[in-house]
């Protein structure tokens, strides 16, 4: 997969690096006009009357597969084991081993295949790479299978980067490794981006290397090659037939369905893409699509969000903000999973209908949101009552209170009568000031006016 | 077509093989030519295989824990330890460029 990259720095100035050596490290300065081309892709300007440059980045992305054994071996699959205790006869190269496929990891592959709207290859073949280190005894081998789209779990990127003029060959690529987050994939390609053309107009060459991205740094370097050149022999791996998926059509008629991967089958059990999943919360719930993004990137968020709607009157449009902008900024504040929130959706939910019922205001219920943070089981309408935050409903009070108001502030009764407005909203925060909090400011509004236009 | 300099030295750095004297390379080079006479089967239309297993079905196993946690057993053929590692030589060094190591290649 090849995409157009957009990086820009400006030139690099040269930094000590730690273990010696100079590396080149971005210094902000004059940057690169970048316009696009009719592709929509990046054309970097070269040096003045240099041809522009157009970038290419491939990324190879890299998941490890969710399941209980191996790929080829019945072994366990565990992070951060003993040294060697998950390690089969297999795993071990010991002679005489075969390596037997994992049913799971063909469903795994297939399932992420379609969930990125690939086409699932019916047949794939498996080929051997050899790797030669002095410190095994034996040239080591992975069985990769060729032909087949991705799989799900943990998440690694190469990034590939080359540059060439508009209209010529594409330039020798680099391979970019050590990419930590989408940051850094976004800083490395950036940076080796700018290093290649460099290096081209000052008239040097790319060499087809692997570089490493140091992330302190900001800059790619060689990696220590350890072998020096590699020759991997790649041969087709004789212990593996070729692996053959079938669909509702091709599934032959007497076979044993365990041996069977049907890809219709998965597909039918794919659950809701996020993508269906956002569209359908946007269309339930009328919030914006970029609320959606956020419920589903939040594990349990979207859960919590519909269970507090279940349980208030509010309007959905109303309580997205609570969750996105109150709940979900505590829990990032102090490192929170939403499963380990001390609020739950029923005690946001009671709190989201006092306000909902007029019962307090806007700024008295983000104050007892804080307390409801503290986790110590009160319910909002006890906090509310301890720290009396109840709006006044008693309509002769409040007109007694604005009254006083009107009749201490002479000057800005007078601006107001003569057209001001905006005074009007000094007025409102007198009483709020008189009321600590405690009144309705809409009702605190009509009341006012009703009184000035007498 | 005689075999060049760079890629016996390329040979000699990829399989850490020495080629001692021109009977060496002589050998090498009649080993080609060998190998090359398959290219006068003529194979147009002819579909490559992939593996003689080819009509055999792949087989599935259960994504179930059966195997592992052997690691004393693994261990006993092991020549030198250490806790549970084996212990190996040291990490691949690299052949020096072909000016700075004695090669007969070097006066090719």
């Amino acid at each position: 997969m090849a995409a157009a990259a957009r990086g820009f720095g400006g030139v690099w100035c040269w930094v000590w690096q730690r273990g010696g050596g100079w590396c080149p490290a971005p210094a902000p300065r004059r940057q690169r006009a970048v316009s696009c081309n009719a592709r929509g892709g990046a054309v970097l300007a070269g040096k003045s009357g240099l041809a522009p440059w157009v970038p290419v980045v491939g990324l190879e992305i890299h998941a490890q597969i969710s399941s209980n054994s191996k790929l080829f071996s019945g072994s366990q699959v565990q992070f951060a084991a003993p040294p060697n205790s998950l390690v089969s006869f297999f795993d071990a190269s010991l002679p005489g081993t075969l390596p037997v496929l994992n049913r799971r990891c063909v469903e795994a592959a297939v399932m992420t295949g379609l969930a990125l709207n690939c086409s699932i290859n019916k047949k794939s073949l498996f080929d051997r790479k050899h790797y030669f280190y002095a410190d095994l005894p034996f040239p080591g081998q992975t069985i990769l299978l060729m032909k087949f789209p991705f799989t799900e779990g943990k998440l690694r990127v190469d990034a590939n980067v080359s540059v060439h003029h508009p209209g010529e060959p594409y330039g020798v690529r680099t391979e970019v490794k050590n990419i930590n987050s989408i940051r850094f994939l976004a800083k490395a390609v950036d940076y080796e981006i700018q290093r290649q053309i460099e290096e081209l107009e000052n008239g040097g060459t790319i060499l087809n290397e692997t570089r490493a991205f140091d992330s302190k740094l900001g800059c790619t370097v060689p990696m220590r090659d350890k072998e020096g050149k590699q020759d991997y022999r790649f041969m087709p791996e004789p212990n593996l037939p070729p692996l053959i998926l079938y669909d509702a059509k091709s599934l032959p008629a007497n076979m044993n369905h365990q041996q069977v991967v049907n890809i219709d089958w998965i597909h039918e059990r794919l659950p809701d893409l996020p993508s269906v999943k956002r569209a359908k919360l946007v269309e339930q719930y009328g919030i914006l699509p970029e609320h959606s993004f956020t419920l589903l990137n939040e594990d349990g968020l979207t859960e919590f969000f519909e269970n507090v709607v279940k349980q208030t009157q509010m309007k959905p449009k109303k309580v997205i903000g609570w969750i996105l902008n109150d709940l979900l900024s505590y829990l990032k504040q102090h490192s929170l999973t939403v499963k380990e929130s001390p609020v739950s959706p029923f005690l946001l939910a009671d709190l989201l209908n006092l306000l909902e019922k007029k019962e307090i205001s806007s700024t008295a219920a983000k104050q007892v949101l804080a307390e409801l943070w503290k986790g110590e089981g009160k319910a909002p309408l006890e906090i509310v009552k301890e720290k009396e935050l109840e709006l006044i409903q008693d309509q002769k009070e409040l007109e007694q209170i604005c009254q006083a108001v009107i009749d201490g502030q002479e000057n800005e009764v007078m601006a107001i009568k003569a057209g001001n407005q905006k005074v009007l909203n000094k007025l409102i925060g007198l009483v709020q000031r008189e009321t600590q909090g405690r009144s309705n400011p809409v009702l605190v509004k009509q009341l006012l006016e009703k009184k000035l236009s007498e | 077509q005689k075999v060049t300099v760079e890629v016996l030295d390329h040979l000699e750095r990829l399989a850490l093989v020495d080629f001692r004297d021109s009977e060496g390379v002589e050998r090498l080079q009649k080993a080609i030519q060998f190998a090359d006479q398959l290219h006068e089967v003529n194979t147009d239309g002819v579909e490559p295989m992939d593996s003689v297993l080819e009509d055999r079905c792949l087989y599935l196993r259960e994504d179930d824990v059966t195997e592992g946690n052997c690691t004393k057993e693994l261990l006993k053929n092991a020549r030198e330890k250490v806790e549970e590692y084996f212990v190996a030589p040291p990490g691949n060094i690299p052949l020096p460029k072909l000016e700075e190591r004695e090669t007969f290649l070097q006066g090719s």
